[in-house]
C-alpha cells in the first residue's frame, strides 16, 4: 500500500471524479469530494515526509522500467508543490458545506465536483510525474476541467472568459507539446532524468533553442507572465467564487513549478542563465508585471478583478525570484508560491462569503460591510496586509528573501523597486479597506455574518498567513533546501 | 523561574479579548493586563536570551538585560496608568490598539536583533495611529495619515539598514554600532525620525495634539521612548548625539512659548526633554546613559501626567487653546494640583522627579568638559520651566477667568493622575530605587547644596523673567494662530512652490505646450488612461489579440536566444 502512494496521489482523485458522476446526489457528491481531497492531502503529507527521510522516490508505473514506462519521480520540489495543491483543495472544497446557492449552478452540482476533482488530479499529475509527455497529458486534463469550471460562473460573461482561456490555454499547451517534441527529437527520450542527462550533448543545436523558446512561452501563458496574462483577470472574475479561490491558489503555482523544472532540472541553470541569458528577458517582464499589475489593480471597480490583477503582480515577484538564479532568490520565489497560495486563496474565500451575503463583487456595494461582517472582513484586512508584505505576515518573508537576493547581486535599483511596488499594494488594499470600514453602509439590508462553514476555511488560510509569517521553518526552510538542491550545480 | 512567556505577547494577545468583553469585564481586563504583564516580567531572569529560527536566521526575540528590563518595567507602568486614565472610554478600538501599542513597545525593547526590532517598530506605528484616528475628525484623519507615512518610512529605513548591515557584517544582532557606513546611518536616521530629531520632528507636534484626550497620553509614553531605548542600545557615546540633543532642547522652546494649543506646547516640551536624553546618550557610558535612561523613566510619568491633566481639561471643556481657557482652578481643583506637580517635575524642582535625573545629564556634560553643551542645557532647563512649568498651569487654570464652569475630571482620570503625581514626588524624594535599576552603577548624589542652589536660582530667575514679561506686556499673548514649523515645508511650501512654478510657466504654456503641472497631470492621466478598466492594460483583450501577443513574444524570445 505504502509504495503505491505516488500512483494513488493521482489515481484517487481521477477515479473519484468519475464516481462523482455516478453519485449524482448533490450533498453526497460534495461530501465525497471533500473526503477525497482530504485523502489527497494525507497522501501528499506522507510523501513529503518520506522524501525528507529517505530521499527521492521513483515509482514505475505498471512495473515498466523507465525510460520505457512512465516514471513518477518525487523529490523535495514536487513534494512541496503537491502539498500546496492538496492543502488548498482540502480547504476550499469544504467551504460553505450546507449552503448551496450562488457559487454552484443548480442541478449540475455533481458535474461541478466531478470537474473539480479532475482539475485536482490534473494538477497533482503535472507535479508528480517524471515524464515530459505525461506533463502535457495532465496539463490538458487540468485545462479542460478548469474551462468547464470557469464556464459554470453565474455571470454570462463567464462563457466568454472560459472561451478566451480555452484558446489561450490551447495555444500554451500546443507550444509546450512542440517544445517537448523537439526535446524528444534531440534526445530520443521523454523521461525527464534521461533528457536532463542527454541535453548537454545537444547544447549547440538550434533545435534546443527553439524547444526552450516554445516551452517558456507555453508555460508563460499558463503562468500568466506579463504580457501573456490577458486571459487571467476575466477567468478569475467570472468563475464561481470557490473556483477562483482554488485556481488562483494552485493553477499558476503548478505552472511556476513546471517552469522551474524545465529550467533547473531539464536544461540546467548554467545553460539557461549563462548561455541564453534568460534573466535579461525575465527580469524586465517581472518588473513590468509587478508595476502594471498593481497599477491596474488600483483602478478596478470589481474586487475580484482587483485581486486578479494583484495576482499578476505577485507572479512578477515569483518570476523575479527565479531570474536571480541564486539560492536566496529562488527561495524567495518558491516560498512565495506557498505564501501567495495562502493569502490569495484566503482572500478569494472572503469574496466568496461576501458574494454569498450580498450577491455582488462590485467594491461600491461593499460600503460599510466591515460592520455587518466583521470576522469576514477582518480576514480580508489580514490577507491584504500580507499582500503588502507587512512584517509578521507571510508576504514579508517572501519580500525579504527577494530584497536580500537583489542586494547580494548588487542590483540595488531592483531592491528599491521591490519596496516601491509594495506601496502600490498599500494603495489598492487601503482603498478597499477604507470602503469596507469607514464608509456608511449603502442601505439597511439584513446582511449577516457569514456562516461558520465559510468562516472556518477562510480563517484556516488567513491564520496560516500569520502563522507562517512567524514559523518559517516549514516553508522557507523547505523552500531553501529545494533551492539548494536545484542549484547544486551552480557555484 | 522559566514559566514566563514573551513579555510582548501578554499585552498583544491579551488585548485581543478586549473588544469581545463589555462594561465592567472589559475595564477589569484593561487594568489586569499590564499587571499580569508586569508579574510575567518579574519571572524573567537577567541575561535570558530566546532564539527563534526565522527564515534561516537565528533571531533573538528576547534579550533580557538591565537596560531592556528597565524600559520593560516602565512601559508596563505607563500602560497601567494610561489604562486607568482611559477606563471611561467606550470605544473598544482605542483600548484594543492602545494596549497592543504598549505591547509592541515592550516587544521592541526586548528585541535582540534588527529584524525583531523592525517587526515591532512597524507594529508600533500601525497600532498607534488609531489613537489619532479615533478622534474621528477630518483633521485627525489627515494628521494620522501623515503620522503613519512618516513612521512607515522610518520602518523601511530600518529594514533596508538591517539588510545592508547583514550583508556587510553577517550578523543581525542589535548592539552598539558606529556611524561608519550606509547601513548604520540608515538605522540611525530611522531611529532619529521616531526620536524627533530636529527637522525630523514635525510628525510629533503635528500628530499628537490631534489625538483623542486619552490617545495623546498613550502616544506620549511609548513611541519616542522606544526610540530613546534604541539609541541607548545602538549608539551610546556617539559624538553627534550630544549636539543633536542640545539642539533639541533649545529650538522647541521658542515654538512652545508662542504656541496656543496647550497640548502642542507639551509636544514641543516633549522634544525638549528627549533632547536631554539624546544628549545624555551621546555623552556615553556611565553617568550620561544613566541620566538619559532615568530621565526617560521620569519623563514618561510626568509628561504623561501633564498630558493627562490637559486631556482632562479637553474632555470636560472641549477646548484646549490657551486663549479659550483660564480660571479653571475653581472648577477642577484636583486636576490643577496634579498639573502643578507635573509642571514642577518637568521643571526639575528639587524634591520632584525631574530634578534627580536631569541633573545627572548636566553633571555628565560638565564632567566631560563640554562647556557650551552645558550652557545650552542650562538655558533649556530655564526655558522648560518657562513654557511647561509656568505657562501650562497658568493659562489653563489661572490667568483671566474664561467663565467656563465644568465638573471636576472623572474619578478614573483623577486616580491615574493621583498615582502619577505620587510617583513624581516619591522618585524625587527617594531616587534610590530608580537608581538601582539603571544600567550602570550609580555613584551620584543629587541633593548636594550646589545642585539644589543652582537649580533654585535658575528657577527663580526664570520665574522672574516670566512675571516681568507678563507684567510689562511683552510676553507673547495667547493668540489663535498657526505657527510655522518644518512640516510647513511639505504641507504648504511644496504645494505652493509647485503652484508658483506653474503660474510662472503659464505664459509660456502656449509655446512650450506644458510646464511642470501639465506634465504631472499628463502623466497621471496617461497612467489612468492606460491602467483603468478601459485602458490598454486594464481592459479585456480580444482573444485574437492575446494569441497574436503570444506569437510576438515567442518570436522575440527566439530572436533573443538565437543571438
Amino acid at each position: 500500500m505504502m509504495e503505491q502512494l505516488p500512483a494513488l496521489q493521482v489515481v484517487l482523485p481521477l477515479f473519484s471524479a468519475l464516481l462523482c458522476l455516478l453519485i449524482r446526489n448533490k450533498t453526497a457528491s460534495r461530501l465525497f469530494a471533500v473526503a477525497v481531497s482530504w485523502g489527497c492531502l494525507a497522501i501528499a503529507l506522507i510523501l513529503l515526509r518520506t522524501v525528507q527521510e529517505t530521499g527521492i522516490i521513483s515509482y514505475h508505473f505498471g512495473g515498466w522500467f523507465p525510460p520505457l514506462g512512465i516514471e513518477y519521480r518525487i523529490d523535495l520540489l514536487n513534494a512541496y508543490v503537491l502539498i500546496i495543491v492538496a492543502m488548498i483543495s482540502a480547504v476550499v472544497l469544504p467551504f460553505g458545506v450546507g449552503h448551496w446557492g450562488l457559487s454552484i449552478p443548480e442541478g449540475r452540482e455533481y458535474l461541478f465536483f466531478c470537474a473539480f476533482l479532475l482539475c485536482i488530479s490534473g494538477l497533482l499529475g503535472i507535479t508528480i510525474t517524471g515524464d515530459a509527455f505525461n506533463v502535457f497529458v495532465f496539463l490538458e486534463i487540468t485545462s479542460l476541467s478548469s474551462y468547464a469550471l470557469i464556464a459554470m460562473g453565474r455571470n454570462r460573461r463567464a462563457l466568454r472568459a472560459a472561451f478566451t482561456y480555452l484558446v489561450m490555454g490551447t495555444v500554451g499547451g500546443t507550444f509546450i507539446l512542440i517544445g517537448i517534441g523537439m526535446m524528444y527529437l534531440e534526445t530520443g527520450t521523454l523521461n525527464m532524468v534521461d533528457i536532463a542527462n542527454r541535453l548537454p550533448l545537444a547544447y549547440g543545436s538550434r533545435t534546443v533553442l527553439v524547444a526552450f523558446a516554445f516551452l517558456t512561452v507555453g508555460v508563460g501563458i499558463k503562468l500568466a507572465v506579463f504580457p501573456l496574462h490577458h486571459w487571467l483577470p476575466n477567468a478569475y472574475s467570472y468563475a464561481p467564487a470557490t473556483v477562483s479561490a482554488f485556481l488562483a491558489a494552485t493553477a499558476t503555482k503548478v505552472s511556476y513549478y513546471v517552469l522551474v523544472r524545465v529550467i533547473f532540472t531539464l536544461f540546467g541553470a548554467a545553460y539557461i542563465f549563462e548561455t541564453l541569458r534568460f534573466h535579461v528577458l525575465l527580469i524586465p517582464l517581472s518588473l513590468l508585471a509587478m508595476f502594471i499589475g498593481s497599477t491596474v489593480a488600483i483602478y478596478q471597480t470589481n474586487i475580484k478583478r482587483l485581486l486578479a490583477y494583484s495576482s499578476i503582480s505577485q507572479i512578477g515577484y515569483m518570476t523575479l525570484g527565479l531570474s536571480f538564479a541564486s539560492i536566496n532568490g529562488l527561495t524567495g520565489g518558491l516560498v512565495h508560491l506557498f505564501n501567495h497560495a495562502l493569502m490569495k486563496g484566503g482572500l478569494f474565500l472572503v469574496l466568496a462569503s461576501v458574494m454569498h451575503s450580498i450577491a455582488s463583487n462590485e467594491i461600491d456595494d461593499m460600503r460599510g460591510l466591515g460592520r455587518k461582517m466583521p470576522f469576514t472582513m477582518a480576514a480580508f484586512v489580514l490577507g491584504g496586509l500580507s499582500l503588502i508584505g507587512v512584517p509578521g505576515t507571510v508576504g514579508f518573508i517572501s519580500k525579504w528573501y527577494l530584497v536580500v537576493a537583489a542586494l547580494e547581486k548588487g542590483w540595488y535599483p531592483i531592491a528599491v523597486l521591490i519596496l516601491l511596488s509594495s506601496f502600490l499594494a498599500v494603495i489598492y488594499i487601503w482603498r478597499v479597506v477604507e470602503i469596507f470600514f469607514f464608509r456608511e453602509p449603502a442601505a439597511e439590508k439584513s446582511i449577516k455574518e457569514a456562516p461558520l462553514s465559510m468562516l472556518i476555511p477562510t480563517w484556516i488560510l488567513i491564520g496560516g498567513t500569520l502563522f507562517f509569517g512567524l514559523q518559517t521553518e516549514w516553508t522557507a526552510g523547505v523552500a531553501g533546501s529545494v533551492a539548494n538542491f536545484l542549484l547544486g550545480g551552480l557555484p | 523561574m522559566s514559566g514566563s512567556v514573551h513579555p510582548a505577547f501578554v499585552l498583544l494577545l491579551g488585548a485581543l479579548f478586549l473588544p469581545v468583553l463589555k462594561g465592567r469585564m472589559r475595564q477589569g481586563l484593561l487594568i489586569l493586563l499590564p499587571v499580569l504583564g508586569f508579574l510575567n516580567l518579574l519571572g524573567l531572569e537577567m541575561g535570558t536570551v530566546w532564539h527563534f529560527p526565522f527564515a534561516g536566521y537565528g533571531l533573538e526575540v528576547l534579550r533580557v538585560d538591565k537596560l531592556s528590563l528597565l524600559f520593560g518595567y516602565l512601559f508596563h507602568l505607563a500602560a497601567f496608568l494610561t489604562a486607568i486614565y482611559s477606563l471611561h472610554v467606550k470605544d473598544s478600538i482605542q483600548h484594543l490598539t492602545g494596549l497592543m501599542y504598549a505591547g509592541s513597545a515592550v516587544g521592541a525593547v526586548f528585541a535582540g536583533d534588527l529584524i525583531t526590532l523592525f517587526i515591532f517598530w512597524e507594529l508600533l506605528a500601525l497600532t498607534s495611529v488609531f489613537q489619532i484616528w479615533s478622534r474621528r475628525t477630518a483633521r485627525s484623519y489627515g494628521a494620522g495619515l501623515r503620522y503613519l507615512l512618516v513612521h512607515i518610512t522610518s520602518g523601511l529605513m530600518l529594514l533596508v539598514g538591517a539588510a545592508l548591515h547583514y550583508r556587510e557584517s553577517g550578523s543581525l544582532a542589535f548592539d552598539v554600532m558606529t556611524l561608519a557606513d550606509t547601513a548604520s546611518w540608515l538605522i540611525f536616521l530611522a531611529i532619529g525620525i521616531k526620536c524627533a530629531f530636529p527637522l525630523l520632528h514635525s510628525w510629533l507636534v503635528d500628530g499628537y495634539p490631534e489625538a483623542t484626550p486619552t490617545g495623546t497620553v498613550f502616544l506620549a509614553s511609548f513611541t519616542t521612548k522606544t526610540a530613546v531605548y534604541a539609541l541607548a542600545r545602538g549608539f551610546t557615546g556617539t559624538e553627534e548625539l550630544i549636539w543633536i540633543g542640545a539642539l533639541m532642547t533649545m529650538f522647541p522652546i521658542f515654538y512652545a512659548v508662542i504656541e496656543n494649543d496647550l497640548r502642542r506646547v507639551l509636544g514641543y516640551s516633549m522634544i525638549n526633554q528627549i533632547g536631554f536624553m539624546v544628549a545624555g546618550i551621546g555623552l556615553g557610558e556611565g553617568m550620561g546613559v544613566n541620566g538619559a535612561v532615568a530621565h526617560a523613566f521620569n519623563d514618561v510619568i510626568f509628561k504623561g501626567l501633564l498630558f493627562m491633566s490637559m486631556g482632562a481639561v479637553l474632555f470636560r471643556t472641549g477646548k484646549i487653546n490657551g486663549s479659550d481657557l483660564g480660571g479653571l482652578y475653581k472648577s477642577m481643583p484636583l486636576t490643577t494640583g496634579f498639573c502643578i506637580v507635573g509642571a514642577s517635575s518637568i521643571s526639575a524642582f528639587p524634591l520632584f522627579s525631574g530634578f534627580v535625573s536631569k541633573s545627572m545629564v548636566m553633571q555628565a556634560a560638565a564632567d566631560q568638559g563640554h562647556l557650551v553643551i552645558w550652557l545650552m542645557l542650562l538655558f533649556a532647563s530655564a526655558g522648560v520651566f518657562h513654557h511647561a512649568g509656568i505657562k501650562i498651569p497658568f493659562f489653563a487654570f489661572f490667568a483671566h477667568d474664561s467663565g467656563i464652569r465644568c465638573k471636576e475630571a472623572p474619578m478614573n482620570m483623577l486616580v491615574a493622575m493621583g498615582l502619577s503625581a505620587s510617583l513624581c514626588v516619591f522618585i524625587g524624594c527617594l531616587p534610590g530605587p530608580l537608581y538601582s535599576l539603571l544600567p550602570y552603577a550609580v555613584d551620584y548624589q543629587p541633593y548636594t547644596s550646589t545642585h539644589v542652589l543652582l537649580q533654585l536660582q535658575l528657577l527663580f530667575f526664570s520665574a522672574l523673567a516670566f512675571i516681568f514679561l507678563k507684567l510689562s506686556g511683552i510676553y507673547p499673548p495667547e493668540l489663535r494662530s498657526v505657527n510655522l514649523d518644518v512640516d510647513w515645508v511639505y504641507r504648504r511650501m511644496f504645494p505652493a512652490t509647485v503652484r508658483t512654478v506653474v503660474r510662472a510657466v503659464k505664459p509660456l504654456k502656449d509655446q512650450l505646450l506644458g510646464g511642470g503641472r501639465m506634465l504631472v497631470t499628463w502623466m497621471i492621466s496617461e497612467l489612468q488612461r492606460h491602467h483603468n478598466p478601459q485602458g490598454i492594460w486594464g481592459r479585456t483583450w480580444l482573444t485574437g489579440r492575446s494569441v497574436l501577443m503570444a506569437v510576438v513574444v515567442l518570436g522575440a524570445f527566439l530572436l533573443f536566444y538565437y543571438y
